[in-house]
């Protein structure tokens, strides 16, 4: 029971850590946009077709794409928080899905369900 | 793709002056140039890659009573899942080396059902397979695994592998790592026993 708890503990605080580190740590992408491709939401295109690729179909991204969004104005290193922010954010929802799942079928082990 | 050179410059070129004597130094020593995988955690570190380095440490090489062999397995299967090439010759080499077995390794990731490994294992790939294929599981598929003989804690360490490895492999194919060749993969594949993901 202990490893479970401190396991629990290390990965909530890890990937507490990651996403805080994207989403409100220093970037050059404003935070608004940042939690936007988190949540593969809310974007125009070019962009749009970008972030919802990384999201869903990853293997689909191509230079087109990419040379796309910097036609459209925006910066390698805008870009690179971009994809990072979207392939973060699906992976979150994943693992947040099957965490809270988890802690459903198990009652009596305390879950933190921290991913969500 | 444009040749070996990932899609974003920055990613090619843009690394600060130490870090680019690093890489020149890791070529000298290994023969064999810095994985992508490896170069972009190197990028901008603060943002994302200092962080994820840690976590990706702990799943990977943390306290587990899933073997550091099980757990590239994991990583391995979840990147054919993604059908994403690096990660799966990557991981499959560092397994391979961990079990000392390439054959068992290769057998999980073409017929998972038929592989000599134990059922807790397997158990555990299909619902990482599942939950990467459809980005979701039911309280179905999680009372069949923990039927199976898995452990609260032990799914919870392989949820973090996977969490680790569909982040990855997602940044792998938009930013274009080059796949090196097999003999750059067992290079690399003995550090990452050796040293982890620090």
């Amino acid at each position: 029971m202990k490893n479970i708890i401190k396991s629990t503990f290390d990965f909530e605080q890890l990937h507490k850590a990651v996403v805080s580190s994207i989403l409100q740590g220093k970037g050059v992408t404003a935070k608004d946009q940042r939690q936007a491709a988190f949540e593969n939401v809310n974007f125009q295109e070019p962009l749009k077709t970008l972030v919802d690729k990384v999201a869903k179909n990853a293997y689909k991204v191509t230079d087109s794409d990419i040379d796309a969004v910097k036609k459209s104005g925006f910066s390698e290193d805008q870009i690179f928080e971009f994809i990072i922010c979207a392939a973060v954010g699906q992976a979150s929802r994943q693992y947040a899905n099957a965490l809270a799942i988890l802690t459903e079928v198990t009652p009596g082990n305390e879950g933190s369900g921290y991913a969500s | 793709m444009k040749g070996v050179d990932m899609r974003l410059e920055i990613l090619n070129k843009g690394y600060a002056f130490t870090t680019k004597l690093l890489f020149k130094i890791i070529r000298t020593v290994s023969g064999y140039p810095v994985p992508d995988a490896a170069r972009i955690v190197f990028y901008r570190p603060e943002f994302y890659g200092t962080p994820m380095k840690k976590f990706t440490h702990r799943a990977m090489r943390g306290p587990s009573s899933w073997s550091v062999g099980d757990r590239e397995m994991m990583a391995a299967y979840v990147s054919k899942i993604n059908e994403f090439t690096f990660c799966i010759k990557a991981h499959n080499a560092v397994a391979a080396g961990a079990y000392r077995d390439k054959a068992k390794v290769e057998m999980v990731l073409t017929n998972l059902e038929a592989a000599p490994i134990g059922e807790p294992l397997r158990a555990t790939l299909l619902m990482l397979g599942k939950l990467t294929r459809e980005q979701t599981v039911n309280t179905n598929d999680m009372r069949a695994l923990l039927g199976s003989g898995v452990s609260r804690a032990q799914i919870e360490d392989a949820l973090a592998v996977c969490f680790a490895f569909n982040t990855t492999n997602r940044l792998a194919d938009a930013f274009g790592f080059f796949v090196p060749s097999d003999e750059a993969m067992e290079s690399g594949a003995k550090y990452l026993l050796m040293r982890g993901y620090k």
